[in-house]
């Protein structure tokens, strides 16, 4: 059954989105980074609602801080409480334009990136800059390309 | 129309529980020990897709070493025999002045400075967040890595070891937010503690008195005092000094002479031998005596 599905593909999908998230990038561009792996997850949250949803969030979440080395769990509730939002209005995301959803996107990171600060900030104790909100510039304008690419994965493989 | 989800709790349900596990997470992790063990299980496992993200680099690296020309070779090669042999006649009076010290440190009746075993690693991945600086490097307990373990390179410290895998290990950077280093100025002896800022340019100095002698320039290097640093490894330099007198303390920065951002190797350090570390910590007591009143 879970062949059918082709669920796996999904699933290398976000490993790769996290392997992307920890390239070694020269200084300059590593600011401009967009969160790869919350976008892929948007994908998913907004194509297969019954298949990718809050769990898999969590779970890449986890990757991302073991990964990364933040306070383990601060990426993992951020990115359960924002794709529970973008699977809570699915419907909707999926009947905007596609620069509609960037702008929606980009709401969203910037949610994102203000909660992950939050919480860094109670748990570690660290100051705001505004170099810090780049990732939602450069996420939102990436995502057509993403939404693009990965719906013709699903179209290819017949993801379901 | 089919409702969302067939199957599985409801979706606010489903939020609960990884908020739950989230936060429950974050206090094992913050505000209690257990997590390091718990960290180098989770280092060793990841640590496959840190080889995988660093692979197009790698490879790039190759390639150019692959292609570069012959000539550029033989020039690059006699370069390196000429610093070679210019770093080993320093070496031999290094290593008589090192024979010295020690003679004239055991007349003095202290025990003489030890000397390390290093180990030169590559840099898998460096996370130069705002938030945390932290880098990854391909050395892990299979090498002899342990944790708090020192990094410097060739400019200075870098950082110390915080979690071990088998073939990986990551270290925090001087620069990093949760990260403070023991230190003294050189040109008095003064002891400092330098914490870090987030940025790798910049680190500042906690609780100078209005009354200490620091001055712009001064170069500041490890104390040994905090037992987990080597003594006399150079570490930052003070670029900016604010005397604001309505504040507690001078405001002191200083910039550290690795170039945080741009890491590429690092050289472990080990102390000689375990007992040994208790004894640095232990002579300059005797030294401290002297600056005592900057404290």
């Amino acid at each position: 059954m879970e062949k059918s599905h082709r669920l796996y593909l999904v699933y290398l999908s976000l490993m790769f989105s996290l392997v992307l998230a920890v390239v070694p990038l020269p200084a300059m561009v590593k600011l401009f980074r967009p969160d790869w792996p919350l976008l892929v997850l948007f994908y998913w949250a907004l194509a297969l609602p019954f298949r990718v949803s809050i769990g898999t969030a969590f779970v890449v979440g986890f990757l991302l801080d073991v990964l990364v080395g933040t306070v383990l769990g601060v990426n993992a509730l951020a990115y359960s409480v924002i794709i529970y939002f973008c699977s809570a209005h699915h419907l909707k995301i999926r009947n905007f334009s596609i620069l509609q959803q960037s702008l929606v996107i980009a709401l969203f990171l910037a949610f994102y990136h203000y909660f992950i600060f939050w919480l860094s900030h109670f748990l570690t104790g660290v100051v705001f800059t505004m170099a810090y909100l780049w990732p939602v510039v450069t996420g939102a304008a990436v995502w057509p390309w993403i939404f693009w690419l990965l719906r013709r994965i699903r179209r290819q493989f017949k993801i379901h | 129309m089919k409702p969302i989800f067939e199957r599985g709790p409801s979706l606010p349900l489903r939020l609960f529980l990884a908020v739950l596990c989230s936060v429950g997470l974050m206090t094992l992790d913050r505000f209690t020990d257990s997590s390091t063990q718990l960290r180098s299980y989770l280092t060793a496992t990841v640590s496959p897709l840190y080889y995988l993200a660093n692979l197009p680099q790698a490879m790039l690296s190759d390639a150019s070493e692959q292609f570069m020309s012959h000539q550029r070779l033989l020039e690059q090669n006699q370069k390196l025999r000429e610093t070679l042999l210019r770093q080993n006649t320093q070496m031999q009076r290094l290593q008589f002045l090192q024979q010295e010290n020690d003679k004239l440190r055991s007349l003095l009746g202290s025990v003489p400075v030890a000397d390390s075993k290093r180990l030169v690693a590559e840099v898998l991945a460096v996370y130069s967040h705002p938030f945390s600086n932290q880098i990854v490097i391909n050395k892990g307990s299979n090498d002899g890595v342990v944790a708090q373990q020192p990094l410097i390179d060739d400019l200075g410290v870098l950082g110390q070891i915080v979690s071990v895998g088998p073939t990986s290990s990551r270290a925090l950077l001087i620069s990093d937010t949760t990260h403070a280093i023991s230190l003294r100025v050189e040109r008095n002896g003064d002891h400092v503690v330098a914490e870090g800022l987030g940025q790798s340019d910049e680190v500042r100095l906690m609780h100078i008195p209005h009354s200490a002698d620091i001055q712009q320039g001064d170069k500041l290097i490890t104390s040994g005092l905090d037992g987990i640093f080597p003594e006399g490894y150079p570490v930052a330099e003070v670029v900016r000094i604010s005397r604001n007198a309505q504040q507690p303390f001078l405001q002191v920065y200083a910039r550290p002479y690795a170039q945080l951002d741009r890491i590429r190797y690092v050289l472990l350090v080990w102390p000689k031998a375990k007992p040994e570390i208790d004894e640095q910590i232990a002579p300059p007591d005797a030294e401290a005596s002297a600056v005592a009143g900057d404290f």
